[in-house]
């Protein structure tokens, strides 16, 4: 690509791309939350922009979850454009009154006059004993809720065009990231690249099987279609990188297509987005389906803190390939793609804990 | 008021600051050998308090407590085999394994609960004073906090309701001037007195110094006394100090959020010493008291290491087991 080549960037670093071209962009942008300024700065992705920005722009908070969450709302309402950022999901439990009763119904309760252009951050834990509240993935409780958009990215450069999108949009935005995301890399265009939100991505094309993926799971899933495909089973990999709105277009095409359909959810089964997509699919396109479709979900449990009982408890690549051999009647070779060089618990050997 | 100290109960808080330290720096020595898969947050450094609650609780007296909670637990009297299992997640541990370093848990000893989400358990503590104010049982609760618990909503909100009802709770706040890498200054405003905002709250409060174990054993017992005498919540801010990273064996004064200068002055106000030096000035310690003890700790340690790596991981069949009795069909 010579002088056009696009940067290479880890997740981390095009979150962090996106907050400082945000920043530069609009004086209106601020970004607060627990650590933002800190050494670590998020995990790497707020690093270095209380410096550049100030501290009127870019600060710490109080273990305050909810009112700071008012407090956004608030700012936002006064002519600002918060991001608040949360390193877990969890921490944000403590924030679903402000999230749900002011800033997701906010525009509506006032007939339509005022919107809240709030982003908040949630980061995914997972592994390492994060165990029962530090590790939930949480998307069907904010994507049941009118007035909020959820969105969930797999890759740098949608981290870096939906967080850009979200933060200059003017409805509050919940943006999921996976902590075992923020190492991995790709490239990530520069400047102001935005992505628009509720439009799915389609990783891979192929017409047995329809695969529906968003954040870790879809590079679980990109694994899975390639190593299938290479024994003849071809499918869509949709990665929907919104969860609410949902590209409806996209998966219902790619249906009408295959005639099956395997959901990866990366919350729990009972009341999940899965059980939503599949639902919406077989009263819509109950023609085109050739068999029941099916979901990999996580348990109805807790996730444990024993890494014994998290060997089976998340969906992996190999899980993935064993079911689209089950949709196409036919069994594929699946048990390889378990083989990894780190202990299941860790996304890589250098991660050693303990956060 | 300083209550004269009682030989016994000096050697009782000097043997309990000695055990912590000794748990948590044998966690740290073999953090990195990857066994103990969670994350763990450290009390050396701060073992003053811990050990001073713990001679001021008595058995019926229950206690809760947040993501830094070894000390507490010990300090209670928690089995320690079962911590150290769960540490390690196995099926041994306190809590079989599901919960980790932030979730421990003895109700035979009153240690009800640790929990990771910051406040979590304040308003969790209340309900439990109020289930000994209804039932009219004798004892109270401790409820352990940080510095970092005076911004969360519920503790203002679950403090209101315990002075309301006058219920016997004791709040013990370990201010260590952190949260994470986060100072006092972003996140309280400056001068800001913590016992202050407890006594307008309605708490009767007071302060002092956590790593002079004496001084905190005469505050805490004052405090419980009220309590156990119906004067109603009472809030106890003892300054401390986390030698450690805030989560994990390591140091990090290296990354900058505060001076390796503060670091040493505070390790120069070292508890143990403080009071080994006390006691021994006063003739209390007998040498062989100490050697013995020490090693009497030491092979405790040992053994509870052992227990938990030779124990058995929890059954992957029974996984799910433990999530609601109302859940009548098996999960997958
Ligand atoms: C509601 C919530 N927000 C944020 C966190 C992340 N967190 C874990 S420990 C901690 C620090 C709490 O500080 P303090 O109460 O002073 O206790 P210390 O760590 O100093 O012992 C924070 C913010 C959390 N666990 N829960
Ligand atoms: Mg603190």
């Amino acid at each position: 690509m010579g002088d056009h080549a696009i940067p290479l960037m880890t997740f981390a670093q095009a979150v962090r791309d996106a907050l400082e071209v945000a920043l530069e962009q609009d004086p209106a942008v601020i970004v607060y939350g627990l650590g933002t300024p800190d050494p670590k700065g998020v995990f790497g992705t707020t690093l270095g922009l209380q410096e550049q920005f100030g501290a009127d722009r870019v600060f710490d908070m109080p273990t305050a979850e909810n009112a700071m969450t008012g407090v956004g709302i608030g700012a936002a309402l006064g002519g600002l454009r918060p991001v608040l950022t949360h390193q877990r999901l969890d921490f944000a439990l403590l924030s679903l009154d402000q999230i749900i009763n002011n800033a997701a119904k906010w525009r509506f309760m006032f007939g339509g006059r005022r919107a809240v252009p709030l982003t908040i951050r949630m980061i995914l834990g997972r592994g390492w004993g994060q165990g029962p509240t530090h590790s939930q993935n949480l998307q069907a409780l904010f994507a049941h809720i009118p007035g909020l958009c959820v969105v969930s990215p797999a890759t740098p450069a949608d981290a870096k065009g939906l967080l850009l999108t979200a933060i200059f949009g003017e409805d509050p935005v919940i943006f999921l990231e996976h902590r075992w995301l923020h190492g991995a890399k790709g490239e990530t265009p520069a400047g102001d690249h935005r992505i628009p939100i509720g439009k799915a991505h389609l990783l891979r094309q192929g017409g047995d099987v329809t695969v529906v993926a968003s954040s870790i799971l879809s590079l679980e899933a990109l694994q899975a279609v390639d190593h299938v495909a290479a024994q003849g089973a071809a499918c869509d990999l949709i990665d929907l990188r919104t969860i609410r709105p949902l590209d409806w277009d996209a998966i219902e095409t790619s249906v009408r297509k295959t005639g099956r359909l395997l959901v990866l959810d990366p919350g729990h089964e009972t009341g999940g987005v899965a059980g939503e997509i599949i639902a919406r699919v077989t009263s819509r396109c109950w023609e085109s389906l050739r068999g029941p479709p099916r979901r990999l979900a996580m348990p109805d449990a807790p996730e444990s803190t024993s890494p014994a009982l998290t060997q089976g408890y998340h969906v992996r690549a190999e899980h993935i390939a064993a079911a689209i051999g089950d949709l196409l009647g036919r069994p594929l070779e699946s048990a390889s793609l378990s083989r990894r060089d780190h202990p299941h618990d860790v996304p890589g050997n250098d991660f050693q804990g303990p956060f | 008021m300083v209550h004269p100290l009682d030989p016994g109960v000096a050697l009782r808080i000097l043997r309990d600051m000695i055990r912590i330290r000794a748990v948590e720096e044998a966690i740290a020595d073999r953090y990195a050998e990857q066994k103990m898969r969670c994350p763990t947050h450290l009390s050396i450094g701060q073992e003053g308090p811990a050990a001073a609650v713990g001679a001021v609780l008595g058995r019926q007296d229950l206690a809760v407590s947040g993501h830094r909670a070894h000390a507490h637990y010990l300090a209670k009297g928690g089995d320690l085999p079962a911590m150290i299992a769960e540490i390690y997640g196995k099926a041994t541990g306190c809590s079989r394994g599901n919960g980790g370093s932030m979730h421990l848990v003895d109700e035979a000893v009153g240690f009800m609960g640790s929990t990771a989400i910051v406040g979590g358990t304040v308003p969790v503590g209340v309900g439990l004073a109020l289930s000994l104010s209804v039932a009219r049982r004798p004892g109270l609760v401790c409820i352990f906090i940080g510095d970092a618990v005076l911004e969360t909503g519920v503790f203002y909100e679950a403090a209101g309701f315990a002075a309301v009802r006058k219920l016997p709770v004791l709040f013990v706040c370990e201010n260590n001037l952190y949260s994470v890498y986060s100072s006092l200054e972003v996140r309280q405003p400056a001068g800001r007195a913590l016992a202050e905002v407890a006594g307008a709250l309605g708490l009767q409060a007071s302060s002092g110094d956590g790593n002079d174990p004496r001084a905190a054993y005469g505050l805490l017992k004052s405090a419980a006394d009220r309590v156990r005498n119906g004067a109603g919540p009472q809030f106890v801010e003892l300054a401390t100090y986390r030698w450690r990273e805030h989560c994990g064996p390591l140091f990090d004064n290296d990354l900058g959020y505060r001076t390796e200068a503060e670091y040493l002055a505070w390790k120069a106000r070292d508890p143990i010493p403080r009071l080994t030096e006390e006691l021994r000035s006063e003739g209390t310690l007998d040498p062989a008291w100490l050697a013995t003890t020490q090693a009497e700790i030491q092979a405790e340690i040992e053994s509870a290491f052992a227990f938990a790596d030779v124990s058995p991981f929890p059954d992957q069949a029974l996984a799910y087991a433990d999530v609601s009795s109302w859940e009548i069909t098996p999960f997958p």
